[in-house]
C-alpha cells in the first residue's frame, strides 16, 4: 500500500455511486467499443496488403528473431505505414488497439475532476502515467 | 506451410478460443498461448506478444456491454488498477529476462490453478458485512441493481486486495493474459465483492492492465504483426459472436468442456518447460 494522501476535509459520509458516475462509464465503455473497432478495420486493412503480397511465402515463427525497428516503434510504425507496407499498417491499429485504455483513463481524469473527487484524480493520474511511460517511454525509439 | 494457410488456421484456432472462453466465462487469452505455442510451435515470446494484444480487444470490446448492465465499480477499478499496473510493467520487464523453459513452467501452473478455479462453486455473496474503515475512506463501497431494488456492499480487506492485484498484474504482464484466476482470488475472496461487481469491474480493469505492458513487449520487438493479426482479429471475432449467443443452460457441460482443455494445456506447458523443450 502507498501512503495515501487523505483529503484535509472531514471525509463524507458514504453515498451510493451519484448518477455522474454512471454516465461517465457509459461514455467510457463506447469510447473502448469504438477505439476497439476503429483498431480492427485499421489491422484488416493492413492485413489486406500484408496477404495480396506474401500470401505464398513460408510462416516461420519457430526462431524468435525479434521484430526490426519498423515494427518495434512509433516513429518507425509512421514510416512503413508512409511507405504503403501491410505490417506497417497492422502494427499502426495495434498502436491504436493499446492506446484506446490510454484514452480512457485519460478521460477518467476528467471525469473525476468534474466530479471533484480530488482524491481519485491523483489516483488516475498515477495509472496514466504508468501507462505513457511504459508506451512512449518504451517506444518512442530512443 | 503458407502464410496464407498459417494466418487463416490461426485465426480459425483464435475465434475458437475467444468463443468458448466467452461463452464460459473463464477467458481465451490463457489457452491462446499454449495452443500457438504447441500446436503451432510459435515461439512462446511471440506467442506471448500476440495474446497480450488480444486481451486488450477483448476487455474493451466487452466493456460497453459490460458498463450498461450497471455492476461495474469505476472507483474499485482505478484503484486497484495502482496495483496492476505497476505489476504488469515489472512483469513485462522480468519476461525479458527469464528463460523461456521458465515461462512455460510458470504459465503451465497459472493453467493448472486456473483448471482448478474453474470446478470450484464460486464463494456465496456474503450480505451485511460491516463498513471498512481504509475502504470507506477510498469510497471503494457501492451498491448494484438487484432481484428487488439495490443492494449495497462494503469492501473488505483492502491492503490485500491491493497486493494480490500487484501479483494479477505482474503474471498479465509476465504471460500475455487477462490473469482472471487471480483476481477471483483478490476481489471476491480477500475483497468479498459481490461476484457481479467483481467481474464486470476486472473485466474493465484488464485492458487497462494489458496496455501497460504492452507498450514495453511492442518496443522489444515481440508483437510480430503477421502474428498478432490473426490473434487479434480471431479473438475479438469470437469474443463479440459469444456474448451475443450467450445461452445460460448449455455453458455448464461447455465449461467442463473447456476446463479439460485448460488442464491438458497446463500439464503439456508444464512437461515442455521441465523438459526444456520450449
Amino acid at each position: 500500500m502507498p501512503p495515501l494522501r487523505v483529503p484535509t476535509r472531514p471525509p463524507k459520509p458514504f453515498q451510493p455511486q451519484p448518477w455522474r458516475d454512471r454516465r461517465l462509464e457509459l461514455i467510457l465503455g463506447n469510447l473502448l467499443r469504438a477505439g476497439v473497432l476503429i483498431s480492427a478495420a485499421v489491422v484488416f486493412a493492413g492485413a489486406c496488403i500484408y496477404l495480396a503480397r506474401h500470401a505464398h511465402e513460408p510462416a516461420n515463427y519457430r526462431v524468435f528473431r525479434g521484430e526490426p525497428s519498423d515494427y518495434r516503434t512509433i516513429p518507425g510504425v509512421i514510416h512503413s505505414v508512409m511507405n504503403g507496407r501491410g505490417r506497417g499498417l497492422i502494427q499502426l491499429g495495434l498502436l491504436l488497439l493499446i492506446a484506446t485504455p490510454i484514452a480512457r483513463v485519460s478521460f477518467s481524469v476528467v471525469g473525476f475532476a468534474l466530479e471533484r473527487d480530488r482524491l481519485y484524480v491523483i489516483f488516475t493520474l498515477i495509472v496514466l502515467a504508468i501507462l505513457l511511460f511504459s508506451l512512449l517511454g518504451s517506444s518512442m525509439g530512443v | 506451410m503458407t502464410v496464407l494457410g498459417f494466418t487463416a488456421v490461426v485465426a480459425i484456432v483464435s475465434f475458437a478460443a475467444g468463443l468458448l472462453g466467452s461463452l464460459t466465462g473463464l477467458g481465451g487469452g490463457v489457452v491462446l498461448v499454449p495452443l500457438l505455442t504447441i500446436l503451432f510451435h510459435v515461439d512462446i515470446r511471440y506467442a506471448i506478444g500476440a495474446s497480450l494484444v488480444s486481451v486488450i480487444a477483448t476487455s474493451s470490446g466487452a466493456a460497453a456491454a459490460y458498463v450498461k448492465e450497471g455492476f461495474s465499480n469505476i472507483r474499485i477499478g482505478m484503484f486497484l488498477e495502482i496495483a496492476t499496473t505497476f505489476g504488469a510493467l515489472l512483469g513485462a520487464f522480468l519476461a525479458t529476462r527469464i528463460p523461456t523453459s521458465a515461462l512455460a513452467v510458470i504459465f503451465g501452473g497459472v493453467l493448472l490453478y486456473s483448471a482448478y478455479l474453474s470446478r470450484k462453486p464460486r464463494p456465496l455473496d456474503q450480505r451485511n458485512l460491516p463498513p471498512d474503515p481504509l475502504a470507506t475512506k477510498l469510497r471503494l463501497n457501492g451498491s448494484f441493481p438487484d432481484l428487488g431494488g439495490k443492494r449495497d456492499y462494503n469492501v473488505q480487506h483492502v491492503p490485500t486486495g491491493f497486493s494480490l492485484m500487484f501479483g494479477a498484474g505482474a503474471l498479465s504482464g509476465l504471460l500475455g493474459i487477462g490473469s482472471g484466476a487471480v483476481k477471483v482470488l483478490a476481489m471476491d475472496q480477500a475483497m468479498r465483492i459481490p461476484f457481479k461487481v467483481s467481474t464486470t469491474t476486472s473485466n474493465f480493469m484488464i485492458g487497462v492492465t494489458a496496455a501497460a505492458s504492452a507498450g514495453v513487449y511492442l518496443s522489444r520487438g515481440y508483437v510480430d504483426p503477421g502474428l498478432a493479426m490473426p490473434v487479434m482479429l480471431g479473438v475479438l471475432g469470437g469474443s463479440l459472436v459469444g456474448t451475443r449467443i450467450l445461452v445460460k443452460a448449455e455453458t455448464k457441460s461447455l465449461r467442463l468442456v473447456f476446463s479439460l482443455v485448460i488442464l491438458v494445456l497446463g500439464l503439456q506447458m508444464l512437461y515442455k518447460g521441465l523438459w526444456g523443450k520450449i
